[in-house]
């Protein structure tokens, strides 16, 4: 194993993450922040509770999970594609390292990211609503599994990109619209019985529930079946990379 | 001399079809300087990048240092440092943590004194803590050098290293790979200057469509497949070469002030005393003789046309 390899990548690409702090960070809270006064206080305020939380409170997991996600993603599939674009990734594919040990290095160093951002909108949210966490050490590993899955993920998609316009394709098009249709601003109770079984199909209402479950005790889906939810999808995810980096796909001619 | 990179039977077919490199087998003694001379396209950059572990070969072995590139992947690519042809660098981060960044992804323990000793090498120390982004092309190049010098490999390849470089750097680069060469790292690098080829390799070997033609020692190769010319310049212009002289092959200058004469240095007779014996009783006078030994471009040219 080459540690110092893993060690470098890691130290290498949270040096980015320190460089370009306001974008990396204090644009995801300011955003995050606008929420809570558009849908937590202003409208926030029309809206009844909503299974026995108050709207404001009940967004704040959902809140937490979209900027997770999508920034899991981002940061991950920059990190690797920024090599490929600027041809440095020939340095990658010489240097004595594994594949494992490259996913390491990389989705290590976006996944912490992301869970910094987590915490950071986490901390945000106690400014703006009074909000208890029933299970903190679960609301941890929930969102621990989250960034690696989600970086996981970036990580595939950076590797498959050939441009720009396509690294952002999958977060615009994929990730974005399942994130905001998973329930992260309302429970799917709250809709019609046929779209209540259309969602059941996005995986992201699995990993929204069980996060939302460990702030409030109660979620829309039992929190067994998100963690095999989750569990599943970063074994799908792994297996992907894996088989990448058995057939060089996009990478090694 | 023990052979440091071996390579057997290697071929590389890449999905289209094309036949990058055709069973090539190269041996490369540990300390020696290999260039490796063809025009673009010949299989080259693919070669090296296959040694290097860019590249996945089709079928055949290379063995760096005993270990096989495949199966042992960390032994063999601890071995070696790798300048690219194209100038590939992050463009935001500072030469040091760029150079910095390397070593450490080759597995060895950050030494930063180390580091330095490699820039002040290149003459990049007052460049230590500037960013890759502002530095002209030539530096940047000179980077690329540091980074592959940074884990301290002990075979270096160098693709293209004067590609788009100015005559002082390349100068100072042969400076470079001379130091390299005595602190006992072998060296290969790819060209299709032959002037560098001549200036700097022991051994030069001629790759033409994933073929390797011809390789051997620098000095042997020109010695044994150099043909060398004898210009004779003449008092009055001549205006035809007389016929007594016409199995001399002469070659007559557009002026008639002066005759060439081509002959083989390996032939047991270089014909030239007879030659000068002809002339005279021809009645050309003779004001000057000159010599001039064909260089390795002519050797290049020659082979890679018959290649074709």
């Amino acid at each position: 194993m080459n540690l110092h390899a893993v060690k470098t990548i890691y130290v290498n690409e949270m040096r980015r993450f320190w460089r370009t702090i306001m974008q990396s960070l204090i644009s995801p809270v300011l955003s995050t922040s606008l929420y809570f006064v558009v849908f937590g206080a202003a409208i926030g305020s029309r809206i009844d509770q909503v299974e026995g939380v108050g709207y404001g409170a009940f967004i704040v997991p959902g809140l937490i999970m979209l900027s997770v996600m999508t920034q899991a993603t981002a940061n991950a599939s920059f990190g690797i594609y920024f090599p490929k674009f600027t041809g440095t990734i020939y340095e990658l594919l010489s240097a004595p390292v594994s594949f494992l040990e490259i996913v390491a290095g990389y989705v290590g160093a976006a996944a912490t990211k992301a869970m910094f951002i987590g915490l950071i909108i986490l901390a945000t949210a106690f400014f703006f609503i009074d909000i208890q966490i029933a299970h903190p050490f679960a609301m941890i590993a929930l969102l621990v599994l989250t960034c690696i899955s989600f970086s996981l993920l970036g990580f595939i998609i950076g590797i498959w990109a050939g441009n720009f316009e396509q690294l952002q394709l999958i977060p615009l098009l994929v990730i974005t619209p399942l994130v905001f249709l998973g329930g992260s601003f309302y429970s799917i109770t709250m809709l019609p019985p046929v779209w209540q079984t259309i969602t059941l199909f996005n995986p992201v209402v699995y990993l929204i529930s069980g996060f939302r479950w460990s702030f409030f005790g109660a979620a829309d889906v039992s929190i067994g079946v998100s963690l095999l939810a989750i569990g599943l999808f970063t074994a799908l995810c792994l297996g992907f990379i894996g088989w990448i980096f058995r057939t060089g796909w996009r990478i090694r001619q | 001399m023990t052979a440091i990179v071996s390579v057997k039977n290697l071929r590389k077919a890449y999905d289209g079809g094309f036949e990058a490199l055709k069973s090539v087998n190269l041996e490369i003694e540990e300390g020696e300087i290999l260039a490796l001379l063809g025009p673009n396209g010949a299989g080259k950059t693919t070669l090296i990048s296959t040694i290097c572990g860019i590249v996945t070969p089709t079928s055949g072995t290379v063995t760096v240092g005993g270990f096989d590139t495949q199966n042992d992947f960390r032994e063999t690519r601890s071995m070696i440092g790798l300048v690219p042809q194209e100038i590939s660098l992050e463009p935001f981060e500072t030469v040091f943590s760029t150079v910095s960044f390397s070593r450490g992804l080759f597995g060895k323990p950050r030494d930063d004194a180390r580091i330095d000793e490699i820039l002040a090498q290149l003459s990049l120390a007052d460049k230590r803590d500037n960013k890759v982004i502002t530095l002209s092309g030539g530096m940047k190049r000179r980077v690329l050098i540091a980074k592959a010098l940074a884990h301290e490999p002990r075979v270096l390849f160098l693709d293209e290293p004067s590609a788009g470089v100015d005559v002082e750097l390349r100068k100072d680069m042969w400076d470079v790979v001379a130091k390299l060469k005595a602190s006992g790292v072998t060296i290969i690098l790819t060209t299709h200057y032959i002037e560098e080829a001549e200036a700097i390799a022991d051994r030069v070997g001629i790759i033409a469509n994933g073929e390797i033609l011809l390789i051997q020692n620098k000095a042997e190769l020109m010695a044994q497949m150099g043909q060398k010319q004898l210009r004779i310049d003449l008092a009055e212009p001549a205006a035809e070469i007389p016929a007594a002289l016409a199995g001399y092959e002469l070659q007559r200058a557009p002026d008639g002030r002066s005759l060439t004469y081509t002959y083989d240095t390996k032939g047991p007779r270089t014909g030239i005393t007879t030659l000068l014996n002809d002339l005279q009783k021809a009645g050309l006078q003779m004001t000057d003789l000159q010599t001039q030994q064909s260089s390795l471009e002519d050797i290049f040219v020659g082979l890679v046309k018959e290649d074709q």
